[in-house]
């Protein structure tokens, strides 16, 4: 997936909030991509963009986001109906509040597929509903449960399930893990692992939670006030970060191994979406921030195999 | 299952002290409010003792509490006592007059449902486009509209100036209710023995009154439907639904909606004390045999038992709608049983 | 200081949008409703100035005439003149309304203080007494009272505001035991006593919003009610002028197509009632707008 000079806005009573500005970006078949940055940054606005699920007053207002040789962002209503669940699918953050209350959980299935797959019976959705709860280590019997009678740990894989039932190729995870607890947290991203490999997934794992992306992420994508910061492999950017925000993230991260009297945080806050910073996002708070970065707006550029947005590195 | 069943006991119980209340209420508005009955009844020229001989007869020179305990008694044994203007016992009197208003009452919100909920689903679609806005306007000012002079406009340009529709009454002059009345509902009884002609009488009939019931009350649905609707559709499973690729229309009119109707189902159980009460203005403006042309009568010949029986299963009635509601809130709402 | 009246009447205009911009379609709403209220009383103080024929006068003109230049809104059957009727049963109809409103509100919300501050046994059995009140068709139990009490303007009054009291009583209720919960709270940090006066000063100005838009909607329900009550022949005397009753009146004249004497008396009700609903709807979006919706 290619995209091109996307801009989401959110024109809210006070001003125009932009929430992804100008944002390049690539994909890879069959990777993991974290998309990480902190609360604000504009990673789950870029996620619920592709799929065009931006709730208003969310528009997206320039770019391309390329798939399989076409533009979403011009897709007619009903292509973009046939892409959602089948071929790209989402899953969200909080697994109670993202499944119909009012639903058992094979009417979800069921009605997925039959959205889908017009000639299907209910019997046989019914069998592949019980087939992927299965794969999934729940038991068939839960199909007739309602949410509220499940754990928060078996909510989030039959969310999984819905995504994965119809056999897309993409996985977008927004966040999958903030409600969780952390045991089910890790079982999650085992799981999660596995079905990568298992159904050749490409998945975009869009998280604030470093961990998650260092264990299953192959390369990583640093979001910062709309735009980004950074794009490499996962190790390469642990090891090295190049950009003054990436570095300020990995040192604020707890280590319990060193003797820290004080945390490391970084100076600033995050910046004011309605009225960004001129020239580079970070500006106002990078301890190397130079004469253009005020003025000017650093372009993505290659550097030893990685993509970054800053005028240190050209 | 177990859960629903522990629900509605729970629910019955809740109910006694307020039916007990209500009636305590009806009692002292009744009794203990100024204006003697009696001697209006008699006309304000009778002699002291013909006074004093029906107050005995009726019971009102016992001590009030002994009255209301032998008023509460009676209502129990569905005992209203008997009309102080004709000859006649009030449960029948109110027996024969009720299909009436039942009928009237359940188109009109048919009608309500249907186009406030409707509407309101719309408005919530097409939020902050004009559509939604002329909605919202309806909603109230439709609600501002008195529901008898609605009544009196909608005779007047159906009943008189394009003369399509009739005015009055249940039924019209060539048809004899006698010929099918059998449960006193008339649409029910007309199709049990097949008597079409009479049946499209009977309904030209229920048009103008249940519509101009089931309109003034729509406002509030249709605003209670959207709000509802826009919270509903701001929830994370609208948006997991809609990302699995669920058609548009689909997720408002079916999740949604489901969602919202909770809600909404009740919030009628509460209107429906304003369908009685707006049921009671249609009679009279539509000269509906029903209960509520009943009471107004009575309350001009100042029939106190025959008022006070009226009121009293208009009470009732709005207990046990409520309850009906919460229990039917219990079956689709899972959540409820706990 | 040159005075330019241009410049004044932008100044004022400006005030008049700028919360437009702001609040939006609710501002327009509300400045509406209250244009149509100032309308109405004006109407209704200065009656005898607007009105050109004396309400009672039974000799303004022919019987039974629809509108003309004359006559804005016909004649009667009794040859008075309709719109004088309207103007001067402006009078009546607020009266009424408002005072009921009043009232109900003078018992709603001690009790509601009362019963939420109490709780117990005292609070639970007014709760019960309250809710059973509440979900008892209004106009049924105001046409008992009506009909119980006789006609007069003031019973009609009493037996409007009975009906709202409960609403008060709830308001006030719930809003009294939040407060009551953050307080006990508060109180362990030893504010020291005096609770009834803290609770006056923490509950009041939340509830006073509230409290103002329920009002408004409460005296545009009660119009209804009023309307509702003397329609039905309950509650004044005829000598009152009235709108209720020239519909009730009026009524008679329907079949014969004679549509003045019921179309102006439903549309004053109408408008009356929906100018107050648009103040209150409008105030309720602008002062809290979580407590509806956006």
């Amino acid at each position: 997936m290619e995209i091109e000079h996307l801009s989401v806005h959110f024109p809210i009573n006070i001003g125009t909030v932009r929430a992804v500005d100008d944002v390049n970006w690539e994909l890879r078949q069959g990777e993991v991509m974290g998309l990480v940055g902190e609360s604000g940054c504009g990673k789950s606005t870029l996620g619920f963009s592709i799929l065009r699920l931006l709730r208003p007053p969310g528009k997206i207002v320039q770019g391309r986001i390329l798939y399989k040789g076409r533009d979403i962002v011009r897709m007619p209503e009903r292509e973009i109906l046939e892409l959602r669940g089948k071929r790209i699918a989402m899953i969200f953050q909080d697994p109670l509040t993202s499944l119909n209350p009012l639903f058992r959980i094979d009417q979800h299935f069921i009605e997925t597929l039959l959205a889908h797959e017009k000639g299907l019976t209910r019997k046989d959705a019914y069998r592949r509903a019980e087939e992927m709860l299965e794969s999934l280590g729940i038991s068939p019997e839960k199909l007739t449960e309602y949410p509220h009678q499940l754990s928060g740990g078996m909510r989030q894989r039959i969310m999984i399930g819905l995504g994965l039932i119809l056999g897309p190729d993409l996985l977008i995870a927004d966040e999958p893990t903030t409600a969780l607890d952390v045991i089910v947290e890790a079982q999650f991203l085992d799981l999660l692992a596995d079905l990568q490999k298992r159904y050749h997934l490409t998945i975009i794992l869009i998280t604030h939670n470093l961990g998650n992306v260092a264990q299953l992420a192959d390369r990583i994508t640093v979001m910062y006030g709309g735009s980004i910061a950074e794009v490499g492999e996962a190790g390469d950017i642990f090891e090295n970060p190049l950009h003054p925000y990436t570095q300020g993230l990995l040192a604020s991260i707890p280590n319990i191994k060193l003797d820290q009297p004080k945390l490391k945080t970084m100076p600033g806050s995050p910046p004011d979406l309605v009225d960004p910073p001129q020239g580079c996002v970070f500006h106002p708070r990078c301890p190397h921030a130079m004469e253009v970065c005020r003025v000017k707006k650093p372009g993505l550029v290659k550097k030893n195999g990685r993509l970054i947005s800053c005028w240190l590195y050209g | 299952m177990k859960n629903l069943a522990k629900y509605i006991v729970t629910r019955l119980l809740l109910t006694i002290p307020m039916v007990f209340i209500l009636l305590s209420i009806v009692f002292i508005v009744l009794r203990v409010m100024p204006g003697d009955p009696v001697s209006s009844l008699l006309g304000g020229h009778a002699p002291e003792h013909v006074i004093e001989q029906k107050r005995e007869a009726l019971g009102l020179n016992r001590p009030l509490a002994v009255q209301y305990v032998n008023y509460l008694w009676q209502i129990c044994r569905l005992d209203f006592g008997e009309s102080m203007v004709f000859k006649q016992r009030v449960s029948k009197a109110i027996l024969e007059k009720l299909p009436a208003t039942v009928e009237l009452t359940l188109c009109g919100m048919l009608i309500t449902l249907f186009l406030g909920v409707f509407l309101g689903a719309y408005a919530a679609d097409k939020r902050r486009t004009a559509r939604d806005y002329g909605i919202r306007l309806y909603g109230i000012v439709v609600y501002c509209i008195p529901v008898y002079w609605m009544g009196l406009m909608l005779q007047l340009i159906f009943g008189i100036w394009l003369d399509i529709l009739p005015i009055a009454g249940r039924t019209g002059p060539r048809v004899f209710a006698s010929t099918f009345e059998k449960t006193g509902f008339y649409i029910l009884d007309t199709i049990l023995i097949r008597d079409f002609s009479a049946l499209l009488d009977i309904l030209q009939h229920l048009i103008l009154p249940s519509v101009t019931l089931g309109l003034v009350l729509s406002g509030i649905f249709v605003r209670l439907t959207r709000t509802n609707m826009l919270d509903v559709l701001r929830a994370d499973y609208i948006v997991a639904a809609e990302a699995r690729g669920i058609r548009h229309r689909v997720i408002v009119y079916k999740h949604a909606l489901k969602n919202a109707f909770i809600p909404i189902l009740t919030m009628m159980g509460l209107q429906f004390a304003l369908l009685m009460a707006g049921a009671v203005l249609t009679e009279t403006t539509f000269s509906w045999p029903g209960m509520g042309r009943l009471l107004l009568e009575r309350i001009y010949l100042r029939d106190y038992p025959t008022i006070q029986g009226i009121i009293i299963v208009i009470a009732l009635f709005v207990a046990l709608v409520s309850l009906v509601v919460d229990i039917i809130y219990a079956i689709i709402d899972p959540r409820v049983r706990y | 200081m040159r005075f330019s009246p241009a410049a004044a009447m932008a100044r004022v205009i400006s005030r008049f949008t700028a919360p437009a911009k702001k609040y939006g379609v609710e501002w327009w709403i509300l400045v509406a409703g209250a244009l149509i209220i100032l309308a109405i009383l004006v109407m209704a103080m200065f009656a005898e100035a607007i009105a050109p024929f004396s309400p009672h006068d039974q000799n303004t003109g022919p019987q039974l005439s629809p509108p003309n230049r004359v006559h804005l809104m016909g004649t009667d059957n009794l040859q008075r003149d309709v719109w004088s009727r309207m103007v001067h049963g402006s009078r009546t109809i607020l009266r009424v309304a408002v005072l009921a409103a009043v009232i109900s509100l003078l018992i709603g919300i001690p009790a509601g203080l009362l019963s939420g501050f109490s709780g117990g046994y005292l609070d639970r059995t007014l709760s019960l007494i309250m809710d059973s009140l509440y979900s008892f068709p209004g106009l049924i139990l105001a046409i008992a009272f009506a009909a119980m009490l006789g006609p007069g303007v003031i019973n009609i009054t009493l037996a409007v505001s009975v009906i709202y009291i409960p609403t008060y009583f709830r308001l006030v209720r719930g809003q009294t035991l939040q407060i009551k919960e953050e307080l006990f709270v508060e109180a362990a940090r030893a504010i020291g006593a005096s609770g009834p006066v803290i609770l006056w000063r923490y509950v009041f100005p939340n509830v006073i919003a509230t409290t103002v838009v329920v009002f408004t909607l409460n005296v545009a329900d009660a119009i209804m009610i009023e309307a509702a009550l003397t329609y039905l022949g309950l509650g004044l005397p005829p000598t009152i002028v009235d709108w209720g009753m020239d519909l009730s009146m009026g009524k008679k004249f329907l079949p014969s197509g004679q549509w003045w004497m019921i179309t102006f008396p439903g549309a004053m009700i109408s408008i009356l009632a929906l100018g107050f609903t648009m103040l209150g709807e409008g105030l309720a979006e602008i002062l809290n707008p979580r407590l509806l919706e956006r």
